[in-house]
C-alpha cells in the first residue's frame, strides 16, 4: 500500500486528532477518578449515558450536538444521583448498586435504540461501542501547503471540534478548581470542613466525566471511554506521587495511546503482510492494556521488578558480606 | 436525513392474544419452548449463583469477567476456522469464552497483588482492556474469507430468537447443573460468605469452596452469553440477588428468592423476545428484572423503603406521643396543677414544659385523641384512665432507668436524663422487671404501684426548660 499525502491528511490525521483529544480529555478526569477509587462511576457512567444519547436523538431527529449533549449529561447525572439513593436508600453494596443502576440505564438505551433503528437511522450498537474513528474526514486539505489556508482549517470534521471544545472546558474546569478537586480527593472530610462542598464537586465531576463520555463516544465508542478513563491514569500513578505530575504523565500516555494504537491499527496489519486494517479504537484499548502491563513491570519505585530488588536487597543486608561486586 | 423520526412514528406490531398466550404457556411451537425454558433455568441458577457473588462483594468482578469473554469467542472463532471446522457450533465459542473470562479475572488479581492499583481500577482495566483486543478481533474476523461471522454480534448484546435449539438445550442442560451444584454446596457458600475466617479455623478447604463458586459465575456467565449478551449478563447475575436481599434476612429464603425473580425475568424476557423479534432480548430480561428491582426496593416489607420510612415514622410518633404522657404526668407531679377532677391541663403548659413545636402538637393530640389517650376540651386536654396507664408507666420506666444509670453506671444525676429520654421508649416488660431486681440488689426496689422520685429536680412548669 501507497500513502499518499493526502490521503495521510484527509483521513489519518483528523482520526488521530480525534483520539488523541478523547484519550486527553478522558484521562484527565481519570486521574480523579482513580484517586477516589470511584473508576468504576466512569464505566458506570459511560454505560449510562447511552439512553441520554438516544433520547436526545429521538427527540430532535438530527445527530446534533447539543440535544445529544444535553441528553447525555442529564442521563449522567440521573445515573450518579440514582447510584447514590440506591445505595443510601436501599443500602445496597455501592458496586452493586453501580451494576444495577448502569445495567438497567445501558438496557434501556438498548431497547430505545432498537427504537432508532426501526425508523431507520444510522445510529446502532456498533457506533457506540466501537466508536467510528475510521469515517472521520477531513476533504479540505490536499497536501501539506494547504494547511497554511485557514479556510481549510475551518473545515474540520465536527467530530473533532466537539471534542476539542469539550477537553478544552474540562481542561479549564480542572484548572480553575483544581485546589478543591485535589483536596476534596485527598481527604473529603477536610474539605468539608473548610467549607468546600465534597458532594458538589463529586456531581461536578461525574458532570465532566459524562460530557467527556459523550464527546468521546461518537470518536472512539464508549468501551474505549471506560479504558482512556482509568489506564492512563493508572499507569501514572505508577510512576510518580505528585498529582501535578501524574496529571501530565497521563496525558502523554494518552499521546502515545490514541495515535499509537491508531497507526497499530490502520497500518499495522500491512506491515506483517496483511491486508486489511483493524478496528482503531479496540487497538488503543490493548496498547494501554500493553502499556500498563510494562508499567506495572519495570515501573522504578512501584513496579514488581523494583519492588522485588528492593526486597532482595533488604534480605542480604543481615547475612555476611557479600563477596565480590556488592 | 428522515426527519420524520420521533418517539411518536415507531411503533410495533402488536401481536395477536392467542400468540402471546401461546408463547407464554410454551405452546408456540418446540424451539420457542425450549428457548424459554432454557432462559428461564438460566435466570433462576443465575440468580442462586449471584446471590453468592452479591454477598462476597464480587458484583462487578462478575462484570470484568463477562467483558473479558469477547477476545476468548474471537479467538475460538478464529482457531475453528482455521482448522477448518464451522466457527458457529456454540460449545466451541462457550470454551473459548470461559478461558478467556477467567484469564481475565486473573489477570485482575495480578493487577491487585503486585502493583498499588486498586481492586476498582483492575476491574475496569479488564473490563475494558479485554473488550477492546475482542473488537480488534472482531474487525479481523471481520476481512476474514471464510464467511460468516454474524452469529457473534448476537454475542455482544444477546439475541434468543438466534438460539438454535440444540443451543438451547445445551444452555438449559447446564444451567440446570449449575442450579443443582449450588443447592448442592449450599452450606459450605453460606459459611464462607459470612464467616470466612471461622471456616478457616475450622479446616474448611476455604480458596477450593471460594474457586468453586467463582466457576459457577463464570459457567452461567458463559452459557448466558448468546442469550442476554455480555455486556448485560452481569445484570442477570446482580439484580435478582439485589431486589431478593429487600425482601429478607435469611440466606436460603434470599437465594429462592432471587432464582424465583430470575427465572421470572428470563421467561418474561425470552417470551417478548419470542414476540417482538426486533428487541434484544438482554435489554428486555434486564428491563424486567430491573423493574422487579424497583418494586422491590420500595415496596418489600423487610428492608424496602416505604416500610422503612412508615416505620421510623411509627417511632418518632410514639416517641413524641409517650413525651406528651410524661409532660403531662409531671406537670400534675409538681403540683402545679392539682385538679384531679377534671384532671385538664392548658396546651400552653405543655408548650411551656417541653420544647414542643405549636403546630406539631397539635397534631399529635389530635392523633392521641383519637387513640383514646385524651380528650381535648378546647385549649384544655385532659388524660382518659387508658392515657393515666400509659403515662405513669412511662414515667416510670423513664425512672428506673435514671436510677439504675445513678446506682449502677456511676453516672451524676444531672447526666441521667438524656439517656432515659431515648431508652424508655424501647424498654420491655422483661427488662423492666430485670431492672426492678437489679435495683432490689442495692436495696433501692421500687413498689410496682408507686412511682420513684425523679434522680433530678424537675423544671417548674412555665419556666420552659427540660433539665
Amino acid at each position: 500500500m501507497t500513502l499518499t499525502v493526502q490521503d495521510f491528511l484527509q483521513l489519518d490525521v483528523p482520526a488521530m486528532l480525534a483520539a488523541f483529544l478523547a484519550c486527553a480529555c478522558c484521562a484527565l478526569l481519570g486521574n480523579f477518578l482513580v484517586l477516589r477509587r470511584q473508576s468504576l462511576m466512569g464505566d458506570a457512567i459511560a454505560h449510562a449515558v447511552l439512553p441520554g444519547i438516544i433520547l436526545g436523538f429521538l427527540l430532535t431527529g438530527s445527530r446534533a450536538v447539543v440535544p445529544i449533549l444535553a441528553g447525555a449529561l442529564g442521563a449522567g447525572i440521573v445515573a450518579a444521583v440514582l447510584i447514590e439513593l440506591v445505595r443510601r436508600l436501599g443500602r445496597v453494596e455501592p458496586g452493586a448498586a453501580m451494576g444495577v443502576v448502569f445495567s438497567i440505564m445501558f438496557a434501556l438505551g438498548v431497547v430505545l435504540m432498537e427504537q432508532a433503528a426501526a425508523s431507520a437511522v444510522d445510529l446502532d450498537a456498533d457506533c457506540i461501542l466501537y466508536g467510528q474513528l475510521e469515517d472521520i474526514l477531513w476533504l479540505a486539505p490536499t497536501g501539506w501547503s494547504s494547511l497554511l489556508d485557514p479556510t481549510v482549517w475551518a473545515d474540520m470534521p465536527r467530530e473533532v471540534v466537539t471534542l476539542f471544545v469539550v477537553t478544552a472546558f474540562c481542561a479549564a474546569m480542572v484548572a480553575m478548581f483544581y485546589k478543591e478537586l485535589k483536596i476534596t480527593s485527598f481527604d473529603p472530610d477536610l474539605a468539608t470542613t473548610l467549607g468546600i462542598s465534597a458532594k458538589l464537586f463529586h456531581y461536578g465531576l461525574m458532570t465532566l466525566v459524562a460530557a467527556a463520555c459523550v464527546a468521546a463516544f461518537e470518536a472512539v465508542g464508549s468501551i474505549l471511554v471506560i479504558a482512556m478513563l482509568i489506564v492512563p491514569a493508572s499507569i501514572a500513578r505508577l510512576l510518580t506521587d505528585r498529582l501535578a505530575v501524574q496529571i501530565r504523565l497521563s496525558i502523554l500516555a494518552a499521546l502515545a495511546i490514541g495515535p499509537g494504537g491508531y497507526v497499530l491499527a490502520a497500518f499495522g496489519p500491512f506491515w506483517i503482510g496483511g491486508t486489511d486494517s483493524l478496528n482503531a479504537a479496540g487497538m488503543m484499548a490493548t496498547l494501554s492494556g500493553v502499556l500498563l502491563v510494562v508499567t506495572i513491570l519495570i515501573a522504578p519505585r512501584y513496579g514488581m521488578l523494583a519492588r522485588r530488588r528492593h526486597a532482595r536487597r533488604l534480605w542480604v543486608q543481615p547475612a555476611e558480606e557479600p563477596e565480590g561486586s556488592a | 436525513m428522515n426527519t420524520a423520526t420521533s418517539l411518536a412514528t415507531v411503533s410495533y406490531d402488536w401481536p395477536p392474544l392467542h400468540e402471546v398466550l401461546a408463547v407464554l404457556t410454551l405452546n408456540a411451537g418446540y424451539n420457542a419452548a425450549s428457548v424459554v425454558v432454557g432462559t428461564m433455568l438460566l435466570g433462576i441458577a443465575a440468580g442462586m449463583v449471584g446471590t453468592f457473588a452479591l454477598l462476597r462483594k464480587r458484583a462487578l468482578m462478575s462484570d470484568a469477567l463477562s467483558h473479558a469473554t469477547l477476545p476468548g469467542i474471537c479467538m475460538a472463532f478464529i482457531v475453528a476456522a482455521a482448522i477448518g471446522t464451522t466457527g458457529r457450533s456454540l460449545p466451541v465459542l462457550i470454551a473459548g469464552a470461559a478461558v478467556s473470562g477467567i484469564v481475565g479475572v486473573l489477570f485482575a488479581q495480578f493487577i491487585v497483588a503486585n502493583s498499588r492499583l486498586r481492586q476498582d481500577v483492575a476491574i475496569g482495566v479488564v473490563l475494558s482492556v479485554f473488550f477492546g483486543l475482542g473488537v480488534v478481533l472482531l474487525s479481523y474476523i471481520q476481512t476474514m474469507q471464510t464467511g460468516s461471522q454474524g452469529g457473534l454480534h448476537h454475542f455482544i448484546l444477546g439475541q434468543t430468537a438466534a438460539l438454535k435449539r440444540s443451543d438451547a438445550l445445551l444452555m438449559g442442560g447446564i444451567a440446570l447443573l449449575a442450579l443443582l451444584a449450588t443447592t448442592a454446596l449450599f452450606k459450605e457458600f453460606r459459611l464462607i460468605c459470612f464467616d470466612e475466617d471461622f471456616a478457616r479455623v475450622q479446616d474448611w478447604p476455604v480458596s477450593r469452596i471460594d474457586l468453586l463458586m467463582m466457576t459457577l459465575v463464570v459457567v452461567v456467565t458463559v452459557v448466558g452469553l448468546q442469550a442476554v449478551g455480555l455486556l448485560l449478563i452481569v445484570a442477570f447475575v446482580i439484580i435478582p440477588p439485589t431486589a431478593a436481599r429487600f425482601w429478607t434476612d435469611r440466606l436460603g429464603a434470599m437465594t429462592l428468592l432471587a432464582a424465583a425473580f430470575g427465572g421470572l425475568s428470563g421467561y418474561l424476557g425470552s417470551s417478548a423476545s419470542a414476540l417482538f423479534p426486533d428487541l434484544p432480548t438482554g435489554a428486555v430480561i434486564v428491563l424486567v428484572s430491573g423493574a422487579i428491582f424497583v418494586v422491590s426496593m420500595f415496596l418489600a416489607p423487610g428492608r424496602g423503603v416505604v416500610a422503612d420510612v412508615l416505620r421510623r415514622v411509627r417511632m418518632r410518633t410514639r416517641m413524641a406521643q409517650e413525651h406528651v404522657l410524661r409532660s403531662y404526668f409531671e406537670l400534675f407531679e409538681t403540683g402545679h396543677y392539682r385538679d384531679w377532677r377534671t384532671s385538664r391541663v392548658p396546651r400552653e403548659a405543655l408548650l411551656l414544659y417541653r420544647d414542643w413545636h405549636r403546630r406539631g402538637l397539635g397534631l399529635l393530640l389530635r392523633l392521641m385523641a383519637l387513640r383514646g389517650l385524651l380528650t381535648l376540651h378546647g385549649d384544655e386536654v385532659a388524660l382518659t384512665d387508658k392515657g393515666r396507664e400509659e403515662a405513669f408507666r412511662i414515667t416510670r420506666t423513664h425512672r428506673l432507668w435514671e436510677q439504675y444509670l445513678t446506682t449502677h453506671a456511676d453516672l451524676a444525676p444531672a447526666q441521667v436524663h438524656g439517656p432515659a429520654e431515648l431508652v424508655e421508649h424501647v424498654l420491655t416488660p422483661q427488662m423492666i422487671a430485670d431492672l426492678e431486681e437489679r435495683l432490689a440488689v442495692v436495696g433501692r426496689r421500687p413498689r410496682a404501684d408507686a412511682m420513684p422520685q425523679s434522680a433530678h429536680p424537675l423544671p417548674d412548669a412555665g419556666e420552659g426548660a427540660t433539665p
